[in-house]
């Protein structure tokens, strides 16, 4: 794991961003929070999307499952929760601080693990697929699930679950839960920064531009498929978890499952600040929700429109992207090399031959 | 004598048409067996028989004495038999260098190797083979900016990588400069007695086939024409009769 010059400058920077962000701004510590959100959207997305080319429409799935585990166990594991969501929640029920604390940790741990292994069943189900009919298969699954819950009255169903209130003023609770979207996307960061560098990166990259080869290479494609999810679904889970608490109020269609939104945004994070590299979803999950919250400023009632037509745009005139773009225009700056112009020119001529 | 591959009695049809009709051929161990036959004669349908892309109908495919006409594509590649394709493959989005590195083989690979990186020695190796091939200076070139001619001889790299046992090579010199072949046709036979690998190769091109293999086959629709060595093959009637178009 390296890091170039460039890259220990923009390291620098998101530290600061990240440190002194909700000191200096106090009023944004919650859409700062939701930016580190956005961007282990972004970065998680990318790792199938991207570097292994299976462009997933279904991540915010996991991101759902990760908030209904992490609410279950909070507070299944002090009262019933059929009898709790029976009561539409908080008014019955009181957690203690300890119980608080206990009940989010081990919540957040059991959805990232309970994520992680559903990514693996779900995995055998559709890595059969490829292309579009993938992306159209964990569309449905993430469709389906949002709608499975709905209809679950021991989870609350469509009315939802209201979750334990955090012991201490409501200050207190932004800066927490801000510590925790934070260490998370470092986490993230930091850990397929790792991973990238590593076989398993290239395996990833050798599926992406052709999967038959490596499978004809003897590769053990379905097994770094399945992986990747998994890595997928692990910070996914852990972020639904925490998304949850901040909003204090989980429903399965508009909070858990938001495939037209967050679901979404995921995939055009990545596709504004360029697929398949490694700042580019990053850059594009600082951009794009820089966008997102100026338009709900400034054109309030249009901001929907605009969001459009920036991904529109985006996806007609500008396919690879910000970082995209940089790498095609100057490949040095990422390390790739190219061949001389005028080298070029004698091959071809020696290639009609 | 020793066989790699014995493929006994092997059809293979898709719907009605016959591919492939109660095929039998022995490749023998580190040596050079060509496959001819006229434009749709089933070669690369036993090809992708021989390495699990699909399910035969009937008969029995030996790799080193082990039935493999059951296993699937990744598990026979990780036994050692490797192929090539008509249509080049390489990985475009990635250097020459890294398109070698996750070539290496999988055969002894523990789950635990998946996360470490590799280490300097694969780097020299890598960069032998593309010597070898002649790409050493397009190495860190994205691969699929290379010409075409360039990324079959990469292929051809990469399968070396893999240190097979077998190589399965599917037209190695359609689409490359004639004045290369003849490079290319002695890297083969290096290849061969260098690197001890059987090849069993495709072949339209008869000046390379004659000149590589010492024992041919012929395919002509879908049915075994004849077997020999390659001055036999090239006065067999029967042979002169299919590419000409007299069957």
């Amino acid at each position: 794991m390296t890091f170039t010059k460039q890259e220990k400058i923009a390291c620098v920077f998101l530290l600061i961003l990240g440190v002194f962000g909700p000191i200096l701004f106090p009023g944004y510590t919650f859409q700062i929070a939701v930016l580190w959100i956005m961007i282990l959207f972004a970065q998680t997305w990318d790792l199938l999307g991207g570097q292994m080319g299976y462009n997933s429409l279904g991540n915010i799935f996991f991101f759902g499952v990760g908030m209904y585990i992490c609410a279950i166990t909070q507070i299944g594991l002090f009262y019933d929760v059929g009898i709790y969501t029976a009561a539409h929640g908080a008014d019955t029920a009181q957690f203690s601080s300890d119980q608080y604390y206990i009940g989010i940790f081990s919540g957040l741990f059991f959805a990232a693990i309970g994520s992680a292994i559903l990514s693996v069943f779900l995995g055998w189900a559709v890595f059969g697929l490829r292309g579009p009919y993938f992306a159209i298969g964990t569309l449905g699954v993430a469709l389906s699930a949002g709608e499975l819950i709905g209809a679950w009255e021991w989870v609350g169903g469509g009315g939802g679950i209201a979750l334990p209130v955090f012991p201490g003023s409501g200050d207190a609770k932004s800066i927490f839960f801000y510590i925790l979207c934070f260490l998370s996307a470092t986490m993230t960061f930091l850990f397929l920064k790792w991973l990238y560098s590593t076989r398993f990166g290239l395996a990833l990259n050798a599926i992406r531009d052709d999967e038959d080869k490596a499978e004809s290479m003897g590769l053990h494609t379905l097994r770094y498929k399945t992986i990747a999810w998994a890595i997928s679904a692990f910070f996914l889970g852990i972020t639904g978890g925490l998304f949850g608490n901040m909003t204090g109020f989980i429903e399965p269609l508009e909070v858990a499952f938001p495939t037209i939104t967050f679901g979404i945004f995921m995939v055009a994070m990545c596709l504004l600040g360029g697929k398949g590299t490694f700042w580019g979803p990053i850059l594009g999950a600082v951009l794009f929700h820089f966008i997102k919250e100026a338009t709900w400023i400034y054109f309030l009632g249009w901001q929907w429109i605009a969001l459009g037509v920036i991904i529109i745009l985006n996806i007609i005139f500008f396919q690879q992207g910000i970082m995209g773009y940089l790498q095609e225009k100057f490949p040095h700056w990422f390390g790739i090399e190219v061949e001389d112009k005028s080298l070029n020119q004698t091959n071809k001529v020696e290639n009609s031959q | 004598m020793t066989y790699s591959i014995e493929v006994k009695n092997v059809s293979k049809s898709f719907g009605g048409v016959i591919a492939n009709q109660n095929i039998t051929i022995n490749v023998p161990e580190s040596r050079i067996t060509g496959l001819i036959g006229p434009n749709g004669s089933g070669k690369t349908t036993l090809f992708n028989s021989i390495v699990g892309y699909h399910p035969i109908d009937q008969g029995s495919i030996k790799f080193r004495d082990q039935e493999i006409s059951k296993k699937t594509v990744q598990q026979i590649a990780r036994l050692g038999l490797l192929r090539t394709f008509q249509q080049t493959r390489i990985y475009g989005q990635i250097n020459s260098i890294k398109n070698m590195l996750i070539s290496v083989s999988h055969q002894n690979t523990k789950f635990i190797d998946m996360f470490k990186p590799y280490p300097v020695e694969l780097t020299e190796k890598a960069e032998y083979f593309l010597e070898f091939v002649g790409l050493y200076k397009k190495r860190k070139l994205l691969s699929g900016d290379l010409s075409f001619g360039q990324q079959k001889l990469l292929e051809f790299a990469m399968a070396l990588m893999n240190d097979p046992k077998v190589l399965l090579l599917d037209e190695p010199t359609a689409g490359i400069n004639p004045t290369l072949i003849n490079g290319l046709i002695d890297r083969l036979n290096r290849a061969n007695t260098e690197f001890k690998i059987t090849l069993f190769v495709i072949e339209h091109n008869m000046r390379v086939v004659m000149n590589l293999a010492d024992n041919i086959y012929c395919l002509a629709h879908g049915e075994l024409l004849a077997h020999g060595k390659p001055s036999d093959i090239q006065s067999n009637p029967r042979v002169i009769d299919a590419y000409l178009g007299a069957h």
